[in-house]
């Protein structure tokens, strides 16, 4: 099965032009009840295709269980993506990234790579102060337009400060989890189990939060 | 499996150096259509936006907007940006702008930290969904209270839903949920405000039920939303609508908070406006949602946006012979 069509395509190599370093695509499958695997991993197949400096390797949660475990990886199908040097800076992705979801893929991709946008020095300064680990999760589902937006946020804050890991977690495929932060609005975003922020926040929200912990 | 791919090869991006002639507050039809005309009268432009695509992007379908009988709001909005990106404006977006100075050069201030200025300033920050204001709204929000169908629509797969309001937005959603939920309860507190089209197809569903002349008092659950109760307006008795979520589509307010001391506005905080878009302010224009201009469309507000853009060439023009 194919996902992307040409045009897609065509504008994923322009999209995908300024990356500047390799970015490991590691992806988690699972071969017992896994409704998105197979499809995950076609999906990533096609997107490494589109560009050399996007390395796909794919894992099985179980087989590989203990590089599973050393990226923290809980559940399939589940992305990982580790910059230069295998370097894990706990950004990932938890279900099939498509529909708008798509979107912070892309921009997770670039961040990897060196080529995203700089933080702007208001929040650089509290971003560099975070001293705890801090868990951020962010609630999606696929049809949400304004989701993207808080994920990329959240894996910015784990790609400037690595106490910070950050993961977006797709609704329905993982609908155990989600009932169990009774989610029912998205974006949803979870700090530590404990900070919730309802809706595509601005970063000085999520800084409040983990200020607030 | 669909991709909405929005994230587009860099587009030239606004700087805090640069003095432009318009900058746009606000990437909604208002906003990218005054872009596109401040641009093509050969003013130097440039956006800054939260979001690019505003709420067009929360609308699943558009059936009013001349020349597209049917579209997605998603395939809508890519065609005004694509249109707009031809002409390569400049564009900030991720931000959010906090107040505004006067004077010659107006000055815009943001939450990244950034100042940027521009001459003359076309506000279009548009609104944003209105709460009902009862007991449990805010206590339920994200754990049933809901204002984007599209988004959270899917979580309530097989599930009773309710759908506050009576015009257009919420007609559609209940007409888009009834396709997911298991059954959708309309509760509205007057008669319908939406198009004659839009209730009739709503009124072909059978898994949709209509209350109108009911006001919602309270939401009511015990950590999620189980039901609402409401006032039946003509046995005035209290009924219990079950649902575990509730969609309030209920009408919009406008982004106009930060622009207060900016600028006059009414009652409901929407800015003054005269026919040609010139606010209380010298140098600052408003188009759109955010504006007192009468019915919110993507049509209305993509006009009003043209107008802002007219006046403010004009503007420039009348600075350019005082210089
Ligand atoms: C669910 C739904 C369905 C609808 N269906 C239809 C329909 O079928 N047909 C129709 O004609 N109309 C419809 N509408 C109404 C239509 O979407 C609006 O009238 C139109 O989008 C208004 O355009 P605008 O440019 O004024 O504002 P918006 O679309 O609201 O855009 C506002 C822009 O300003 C930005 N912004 C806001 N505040 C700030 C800030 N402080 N700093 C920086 N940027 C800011 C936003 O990010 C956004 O880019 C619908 C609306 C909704 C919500």
């Amino acid at each position: 099965m194919t996902f992307l069509n040409e045009e897609i395509k065509k504008q994923l190599e322009e999209v995908f032009e300024p990356m500047k370093k390799e970015v490991i695509v590691a992806l988690f499958a699972t071969k017992e009840m896994c409704e998105t695997c197979e499809d995950t991993k076609s999906f990533m197949a096609e997107m490494s295709g589109i560009n050399e400096k996007i390395k796909l390797e794919v894992y099985d949660l179980k087989d590989d269980a203990e590089l599973a475990e050393t990226l923290q990886v809980k559940r399939a199908p589940a992305i990982v993506l580790l910059g230069e040097g295998r370097k894990d800076y706990g950004i990932q992705f938890n279900g099939l990234p498509g529909g708008h979801e798509i979107n912070s893929f892309i921009s997770g991709l670039l961040e990897v790579s060196g080529s995203g946008e700089k933080l702007p020095e208001v929040f650089a300064e509290r971003v560099a102060k975070i001293d705890k680990p801090i868990d951020i999760k962010v609630f999606v589902t696929l049809g949400c337009p304004h989701c993207p937006g808080a994920v990329s946020k959240a894996h910015k804050l784990a790609l400037e400060n690595l106490n910070v890991r950050a993961e977006m977690i797709e609704a329905q495929t993982f609908s155990e989890l989600s009932d169990q932060y009774n989610v029912s609005g998205v974006p949803k975003i979870v700090i530590n189990g404990t900070e919730e922020l309802v809706g595509d926040q601005p970063l000085e929200m999520f800084l409040d939060a983990i200020e607030r912990l | 499996m669909e991709f909405n791919l929005q994230t587009k090869p860099k587009a030239p991006v606004v700087t805090p150096e640069t003095i432009y002639d318009v900058l746009i507050v606000g990437g909604g039809p208002a906003g990218l259509n005054a872009a596109l005309y401040a641009k093509r009268k050969g003013l130097s432009v440039g956006i800054l936006a939260e979001r690019l695509g505003g709420q067009v992007l929360d609308t699943s379908s558009v059936e009013n907007y001349l020349g597209f009988p049917s579209e997605t709001g998603e395939g809508l909005m890519k065609k005004f940006q694509a249109h707009v990106e031809e002409l390569k404006v400049p564009v900030k977006e991720h931000l959010q702008i906090t107040g505004i100075e006067t004077g010659r050069i107006k000055k815009i201030h943001t939450n990244i930290g950034e100042v940027f200025q521009a001459k003359a300033v076309i506000l279009a920050t548009g609104s944003k969904p209105r709460m009902l204001n009862v007991p449990g709204e805010k206590e339920f929000l994200g754990r049933g209270v809901a204002y984007c169908a599209i988004c959270d629509g899917p979580l309530f797969a097989g599930m009773d839903v309710i759908v506050a309001g009576g015009g257009n937005s919420a007609v559609e959603a209940a007409i888009d949920l009834a396709k997911i939920a298991n059954h959708v309860a309309l509760v509205h507190r007057s008669q319908f405000r939406a198009d004659q089209i839009l209730v009739d197809q709503l009124r072909k569903k059978e898994n949709v039920s209509i209350h109108l002349n009911t006001q919602i008092q309270s939401v009511e659950g015990e950590g999620l939303v189980s039901h609402i109760n409401a006032l039946d307006k003509e046995s005035e008795e209290v009924v219990k609508i079950p649902g575990n979520g509730l969609f309030v589509e209920i009408g919009y307010l406008p982004n106009s908070g930060v622009f207060e001391d900016l600028v006059k506005q009414n009652g409901r905080g929407e800015i003054g406006v005269n026919a040609r878009c010139e606010t209380s302010q010298a140098g600052i224009f408003a188009a759109g949602d955010v504006t007192d201009m009468p019915y919110k469309q993507i049509v209305i507000s993509a006009g009003e946006g043209a107008k802002a853009a007219l006046t403010a060439n004009e503007y420039i023009n009348t600075l350019k012979e005082e210089e």
